[in-house]
């Protein structure tokens, strides 16, 4: 009776200990971004004169417009492709099958460091250069594993006889696909997509190699700016990143229901 | 509604031939069952007629038009899944739509026509459920419903009634022959079920090795089986094995028995005899001479299975059980161990070709 109650109780400190390690940073962050101090200098002095100031850093703005832009159209690219591929994957059986799957993993694990060398090279060899461009590229070819395997692990739960019950009452593929497959394999596809977007969002490394000057993402942005010297409105655009990524997640659980099937 | 036609067809996977020149005859309004165990063929043989397959040859044809390359979606044909296969992100109603639906049919009529398929299998009040609300049996209608509302020229059923609980199978094997005979569709029905085969159909096929073993009403097959896996896998039979003596066969020990008149084989060849149980009299002792049912064993009880309306006797003799079903009339039970006498008509004896 003694020792449950003890081991409950060590099981939720446990639980708080583990959430304080993983926000306890992040709220640290937040709230400096309201202080008046520069240098973390306490007491705490309310201000929103960072958030003001980041709204006059044209650089910063227009590094994130490029990081949103790219990570929408990364994930928009990446879902399309990524599901008519799995799909495919799926459906048909071709020489070949088992080891283009395998080569699937591969770029997962492969450090980003060495993946973004790679395109860097290769993107001059074939005149692509750097740029934008070049760094959406790389997002896509990063981002693509990461759908396949979502998606695919998804439809590995699809019952194939739906597909066959919907084409003996006249469906022709389009129709089965979009009326009877696509509906389940709906949040694989949304996972993988936000996948995809966090995986362009958060993107560094390769962003980094393929970055210029003025064509740049927020990531390569920040690290940047934190070379030349800090400023609280680091603080400023990380806590809008944050508060608008944790409600895009909490939203994106709400109202598909990961896991559960109803 | 149209007869379909199954010519020589073939199909093999590898090295496995799954059908082996298959031709069958289903006419316009019947109902058949495909029986056989699993492996026979039997599901590939469906598949070729639903078009989800195509024969490597021969013919099938549905109302007299040649389909054996025609895709499933263009076949008119409706098909109801061992596990129903219901879309679980739609409603009863929508599911039911659905075939109307992707023909482009107005809503009005997909309505109408909604509503008359689930009265018919008397779902009317449920259209607005999601199949995981439903039990197994009205799942089971949600599928016949759905497969039978796009009017389709024939209606094909893979072991549509494995997955439900014994007493939910009689319900539904009577339920199926009321709906089948109200709209008169030709019904293809696959099942390992000899009793659900027997009960339900027309006529029946009998497949084994992707062939095609005998063909017709219930009750030829059951009473004239043309080999011995015919009689023991529709019912159970005692097979008895020797030499053909014309109208019967001779056992190794010299003990003659004799088939119906009709049947005739070359005298001297292996042939055998299969009895059906219930058609066997038992009694402990020979009684009179009795010509009617001249054939006679005898044998030593082993073992008595009793089943309230009937009680099943096992009967040793000469190294072979015989298995005998005597109905519950009150009369005195045989104890184990009991010597016997089994009697039974020439006329209840099939003889069968060795082959």
């Amino acid at each position: 009776m003694m020792t449950t109650r003890i081991l409950e109780w060590l099981g939720r400190l446990y639980i708080w200990l583990l959430l304080a390690f993983l926000y306890l940073p992040i709220i640290i962050m937040a709230l400096m971004s309201f202080n008046v101090s520069p240098f973390y200098q306490l007491p705490f002095e309310w201000t929103t004169e960072w958030y003001a100031s980041l709204w006059q850093n044209d650089q910063l703005i227009l590094a994130t417009w490029n990081s949103i832009e790219i990570a929408v159209i990364t994930t928009i690219i990446c879902v399309v492709l990524g599901s008519a591929a799995s799909l495919a994957l799926y459906r048909h059986e071709f020489r070949g099958k088992k080891f283009l799957q395998a080569l699937l993993f591969p770029p997962i694990a492969i450090p980003w460091l060495i993946t973004g060398t790679a395109m860097l090279i290769f993107f001059f060899g074939v005149g692509i250069g750097r740029g934008l461009f070049a760094i959406l590229l790389g997002h896509v070819a990063l981002a693509l594993p990461y759908v396949i395997v979502v998606v695919s692990a998804r439809l590995q739960t699809f019952a194939p006889e739906l597909e066959e019950a919907a084409r003996s009452l006249g469906a022709n593929q389009w129709q089965v696909t979009n009326r009877v497959t696509l509906p389940w394999i709906m949040p694989g596809v949304i996972a993988g997509g936000l996948f995809a977007f966090a995986v362009s969002f958060d993107q560094f490394v390769v962003s980094y190699f393929l970055a210029t000057p003025g064509q740049t993402t927020l990531p390569v942005e920040i690290y940047a700016a934190i070379r030349k010297g800090f400023t609280p409105e680091i603080n400023a655009v990380s806590t809008i990143i944050i508060v608008v990524s944790m409600a895009l997640m909490l939203l994106t659980a709400r109202f598909f229901k990961f896991g559960g099937e109803k | 509604m149209a007869g379909v036609q199954v010519s020589n067809v073939s199909r093999s996977f590898g090295a496995h031939k799954a059908l082996d020149d298959v031709s069958i005859d289903f006419a316009d309004g019947g109902f058949y069952a495909l029986l056989g165990p699993s492996g026979s063929g039997k599901t590939t043989l469906l598949r070729q007629i639903a078009g989800f397959d195509f024969p490597d040859s021969g013919r099938i044809s549905i109302g007299g038009e040649s389909v054996e390359r025609v895709p499933v979606e263009k076949r008119r044909i409706g098909m109801v899944f061992q596990n129903y296969a219901l879309f679980p992100n739609m409603s009863v109603a929508d599911n039911v739509a659905f075939g109307l639906s992707v023909r482009g049919e107005a809503k009005a009529v997909i309505a109408t026509e909604v509503q008359r398929a689930l009265d018919l299998v008397q779902l009317g009040k449920l259209g607005g459920r999601r199949p995981h609300q439903l039990s197994g049996g009205q799942r089971q209608r949600v599928a016949l419903a759905r497969a039978i509302v796009t009017k389709p020229r024939v209606l094909l059923l893979d072991e549509p009634l494995g997955a439900l609980d014994k007493a939910l199978r009689v319900d539904m094997q009577i339920e199926l022959k009321r709906i089948q005979r109200e709209i008169g569709i030709t019904t293809i029905f696959v099942t390992h079920d000899q009793e659900e085969a027997l009960t339900m159909s027309d006529r029946i096929g009998i497949l084994r090795d992707g062939r095609l073993v005998q063909e017709g009403p219930p009750e030829e097959i059951y009473d004239r089986p043309k080999s011995e896996f015919a009689a023991t896998f529709l019912g159970d039979a005692n097979i008895f094995r020797g030499d053909t003596t014309g109208n019967g066969i001779r056992l190794p020990d010299g003990t003659a028995i004799a088939a119906g008149a009709g049947a005739k084989l070359a005298a001297g060849a292996k042939a055998s005899c299969a009895v059906r149980p219930e058609r066997i009299r038992i009694a402990t002792d020979a009684g009179a001479p009795d010509t009617a049912n001249a054939n006679m064993l005898k044998g030593q009880v082993s073992k008595r299975i009793f089943a309230g309306n009937n009680s099943t006797y096992f009967v040793e003799r000469a190294g072979q059980t015989l298995k005998v079903i005597v109905q519950n009339t009150g009369a005195d039970r045989l104890a184990e161990g009991q010597d016997v006498v089994l009697r039974w008509s020439p006329e209840s004896t099939v003889l069968i070709a060795a082959g």
